[in-house]
């Protein structure tokens, strides 16, 4: 009751829930594999199903500034993008942050050219993780769905923006059900925007986006951080709410048979998936392997990572990055690393990247990383590159 | 530089949410030419008025050229350069 089974890919999963945001204004251009969403939701567009000010932009970096004047003005605004069209908007992108703009954005994860690759890792969205924006890793097209309804509720609570991410193609382009809620239920949730400016309210005149200098800049880079911080609190108490009509759980990580664990993969996103695959096989065979699912990436839950992972068994970790950083180590090992470094003993870890460029990661793949584990061969001064022909 | 506010005093992202501030910034003190009026040249045509950057030229109710509020004039010059008359010469302003 409540709730409605439809057959959606991530990328109409996403539509649905902004059709269901009915958001003032949402700019669109397309780019692979992040079109499909501002297809559909054109399409909800032009059979009337939402009041929504739809705005064709003629780039990505007027797709966000027309979202940032829009959320300026005083109403919910939505954009979606992926790689080269997330590098090109990247300027205006930190100013969403700047002016602590309660945008939100979902990123279909794909690989930032030369050379040009439409598929799959998390390059494009790595690129920004540092700018201030929230960044929350969904694996399922069903996390697609709630993720982007709580995104709306925690961006507007501590007016940072959120990026909604799912990896392109693999989740953005496959079928799977979905639970939708009814429309009045996530309506409800989502509540109705109270702004706490506008641009457009003569009677409360504001200026936005002034210049600060030496005087004033520093307080209001560190407004933003402080802002930051309340995020892992924010988003488990919307995500209760939410849990209470969808049933779900909105864990700023997820534990898949980790507490007995002893041998642990940490991964975020559709890979997650595959892997809680092979842990079900494997633990048939009595071998205990868990998995710690990575959600919500920015800010990044440090203490809450630290003191999960210290609470295990398990000493010995692999921490997969689709992504590659040249001349550093990985993204995600660098910020399990910095976790572990709060811990008295540190465990053993086995940086792995994979998956580049929507290079497949197979079930054998991740066994073999689970067998490697349980049998400690661990190289911690070595990236092992999954899939790579050396 | 000591009634400057802290983090939790100001609004978030720079925004300014109470108007007429910009009377608090004197921007006199980047002066180092000041406008002087040769009165007799003057045919108070109003131009230097209207292009003022800030609006530091008065205009008087029978619609003349008023006086020059030095507290926000920051020498730009530009009243002396559209002024029709030449009656506005920029010298140097030892403050």
């Amino acid at each position: 009751m409540g709730k409605k089974m439809l057959a959606l890919t991530g990328a109409h999963a996403v539509a649905e829930a902004m059709r269901q945001i009915n958001p003032g204004v949402v700019s669109i251009f397309p780019i692979t594999p992040q079109t499909p969403i501002v297809e559909k939701f054109s399409e909800f567009y032009a059979n009337g199903l939402v009041d929504t000010e739809l705005i064709r932009a003629e780039s990505e970096h007027s797709a966000m500034s027309i979202a940032i004047g829009a959320e300026a003005a005083g109403v919910r605004a939505m954009t979606a993008t992926s790689s080269q069209g997330l590098a090109f908007m990247w300027e205006v992108v930190s100013t969403a942050v700047g002016l602590r703009l309660p945008i939100v954005m979902s990123v279909v994860n794909r690989y930032v050219g030369a050379p040009i690759n439409i598929h799959c890792d998390h390059s494009d969205s790595m690129y920004c993780r540092d700018l201030g924006w929230i960044q929350i890793f969904c694996e399922t097209n069903q996390e697609c769905y709630e993720n982007t309804l709580l995104a709306v509720r925690l961006a507007e609570k501590v007016n940072l923006p959120v990026m909604v991410l799912q990896d392109g193609f693999i989740t953005s382009h496959c079928v799977e059900n979905v639970e939708i809620l009814e429309d009045k239920l996530a309506k409800d949730f989502l509540g109705e925007y109270k702004p706490k400016f506008s641009l457009l309210d003569t009677d409360k005149p504001v200026a936005i986006g002034p210049i600060e200098l030496q005087d004033y800049l520093f307080e209001t880079q560190y407004q933003a951080v402080e802002s930051s911080m309340q995020v892992i609190y924010e988003y488990s108490k919307i995500g209760k709410e939410l849990s209470s009509i969808t049933n779900n759980k909105y864990d700023i990580f997820e534990s898949y048979e980790l507490d007995d664990a002893d041998a642990v993969i940490i991964v975020s996103s559709s890979t997650a998936g595959t892997v809680k695959s092979v842990i079900d096989r494997m633990r048939k065979e009595n071998k205990k392997v868990g998995l710690l699912k990575i959600k919500l990436y920015r800010p990044f839950p440090y203490k809450e990572i630290a003191e999960a992972l210290n609470k295990l068994n398990s000493k010995h970790f692999a921490v997969m990055d689709r992504a590659i950083s040249k001349g550093a180590l990985p993204p995600l090992y660098t910020d399990i690393l910095s976790s572990c470094f709060m811990l008295s003993k540190r465990p053993k870890i086995q940086s792995i990247v994979f998956g580049l460029g929507g290079r497949e990661i197979t079930e054998k793949e991740i066994e073999n990383i689970f067998n490697n584990l349980l049998n400690n061969k661990i190289n911690e001064n070595e990236i092992e590159y999954v899939g790579l022909r050396k | 530089m000591s009634n400057l506010k802290s983090s939790k005093e100001i609004d978030e992202g720079g925004i300014i949410s109470k108007p007429k501030t910009s009377i608090n910034f004197k921007t006199g003190t980047w002066r180092s030419l000041k406008p002087v009026i040769d009165e007799s040249k003057c045919i108070h045509c109003d131009i230097c008025v209207v292009n003022c950057p800030e609006n530091c030229i008065d205009i008087t109710k029978d619609k003349k050229r008023g006086e020059i509020n030095l507290e926000y004039c920051k020498g730009c010059s530009i009243c002396s350069k559209v002024c029709p008359a030449g009656a506005i010469t920029m010298v140097s302003d030892d403050k």
